[in-house]
This record gives structure tokens, C-alpha cells and sequence, in this order.
């Protein structure tokens, strides 16, 4: 019987009233995990520099810490490092809430919170590492 | 029903019975193993390291907008809430970077089999607190 006709299928392994809700991949899911891993990566040196440094720092004066950042070293770093946080925070912070948070509205709003609250103290960090260093 | 996901758990059995299909057991069924301590402390660390990034903000912009708004900070850091915190943020942080790094060994495909999965686990926890206890202590000799 190896010659017998297959009886008609489509191979597709999605519902089709899951087509035709329009829910499921948005074809973005790689570029997301992606930028978690690789702003993951970055945060290991820059996390352990920023360790290292704030040890140093201790019980510095702002005078200390203007002199400090003003390095051509610890301004890029504190601006990289700002940046990675802040974009890995955001990146992971929506995979909770879209595990947890089932309804719709409340879902994509506190997205849309949490990423525009994550730019402006990532804006801020940047700005006041800015004054601090330049 | 309700949408699309309820939709897909109507299944019928063998007698060809509509029927609602299992839910996988969940959470509070399965007894603690150390990977699955790990993974949800994974996830919890990391909300609390959000949290966190208010302390850095508030200690950047602080220092620097004015001697007055640094002086502040500086105070509240050192208090006994301000030193908790500090130290909770560093057990997290830790935790979050060890157990980070166990993720990145497996994306890049090691690391799966036992005895590695448990032993991986433990390596984290205690990577954790030794990395913890010793920048504490690296730091009170400095100060």
C-alpha cells in the first residue's frame, strides 16, 4: 500500500479561526528575543565596570564625581551602559506583562507606559551624565 | 466563549465527545525544584532591578542638578532603608547576571542535560551571595 494516494490534508499547524482572528505571530517575535540577548551581552562588562566604579566612588563628593565623569572613559561607558539597561528593562518588562495581563486595553496601555517611561529616565540619565561630564 | 483562545481548547475525546481539554498542571502542583526557583526569581529580579533604575535615575539627576539635591540622596542611600536597598539591589543584581548568564549558555545550545541543569542552578545561587558578600565587604573596607 506504500503507492496509495494520501487523503487531501493542509499541512498547517494553525487553527484556521486563528487565522481569522488575525492573533498569532506578528513575525517580530526574533527581533525581540534578539535584542534581549544582545543587550544582555553588552550589560555584562558595562554592569561589571559600573560595579567596580561605584565601589570607587564611595563617599565621593559631587565635585568627585563631575571630575570623574568627565573621563572620555566613564562618559561613554555611563551612556552605554544607561542605553543597554534601559533597553533590556523595557524589552524583558513587556514579556511579563503580556504573560500576565489578559486584557487587551489594559495590556497595551501599560506597555505603551512602561516603554515611554523607560525612554524618559533612560532621556534623563543621559541628559544629567551630559551635565555631569561635559 | 469568550475569544479566540477558549476557542482552541474545545477538542472532542476518543468516544468523540466535545470536551474541554486539560490545562497543564499548574505552579502550585509541582514541588520546588532548583531550576524552577531560579527561573521565577530570574523574572522576579529582574522587575525589582526596574525598581531599581529609579535609584540610579534619582542619583544621576541628583547629582546632576545642585549640591542640595545630591546631599539628599547621598543621605538617603546611607540610611538604614537606603542601605537595605542598596543591598537588595545588589543581591538582585547579581542574581539576575549569574542566572542571565546561565540563559545565554543555553541559547547557545549547552547546558540542557542533568546533571548540568542542576548544577548550573546552584553555581547561580551561590555565585550570588559570594559575589554579593564580597563587594559588600570590599566596599565597607574602602568606605
Amino acid at each position: 500500500m506504500a503507492n496509495a494516494p494520501r487523503t487531501p490534508h493542509v499541512d498547517i499547524l494553525r487553527s484556521p479561526l486563528g487565522r481569522a482572528r488575525g492573533l498569532g505571530s506578528a513575525r517580530a517575535g526574533a527581533a525581540h528575543w534578539w535584542t534581549q540577548r544582545i543587550t544582555s551581552l553588552a550589560l555584562v562588562p558595562l554592569t561589571l565596570w559600573f560595579l567596580c566604579a561605584m565601589i570607587r566612588m564611595l563617599g565621593a563628593t559631587r565635585d568627585d564625581i563631575v571630575y570623574w565623569m568627565a573621563g572620555p572613559l566613564p562618559i561613554v561607558l555611563m551612556i552605554a551602559l544607561v542605553i543597554a539597561t534601559f533597553h533590556h528593562l523595557q524589552a524583558g518588562l513587556q514579556v511579563v506583562i503580556e504573560d500576565y495581563v489578559t486584557n487587551d486595553a489594559l495590556r497595551i496601555g501599560s506597555i505603551l507606559l512602561l516603554k515611554g517611561l523607560s525612554l524618559l529616565l533612560a532621556l534623563a540619565c543621559i541628559i544629567s551624565v551630559l551635565r555631569l561630564g561635559l | 466563549m469568550r475569544d479566540v483562545r477558549d476557542a482552541l481548547m474545545v477538542a472532542r475525546n476518543t468516544d468523540g465527545k466535545l470536551i474541554r481539554r486539560p490545562l497543564s498542571p499548574h505552579l502550585q502542583v509541582y514541588r520546588w525544584p532548583v531550576s524552577m526557583a531560579i527561573s521565577i526569581l530570574h523574572r522576579v529580579t529582574g522587575v525589582g532591578l526596574g525598581l531599581g533604575t529609579l535609584l540610579l535615575t534619582w542619583w544621576l539627576v541628583a547629582a546632576a542638578v545642585s549640591d542640595d539635591a545630591f546631599a539628599r540622596v547621598q543621605w538617603f542611600l546611607a540610611t538604614p532603608i537606603g542601605m537595605l536597598l542598596l543591598f537588595g539591589w545588589t543581591l538582585a543584581l547579581f542574581f539576575h547576571f549569574f542566572a542571565g548568564i546561565r540563559h545565554l549558555v543555553w541559547d547557545a545550545g549547552y547546558g540542557f542535560e542533568q546533571p548540568w541543569y542542576d548544577r548550573t542552578a546552584w553555581a547561580v545561587v551561590i555565585a550570588t551571595v559570594a559575589a554579593t558578600l564580597l563587594l559588600w565587604i570590599v566596599g565597607f573596607a574602602v568606605w
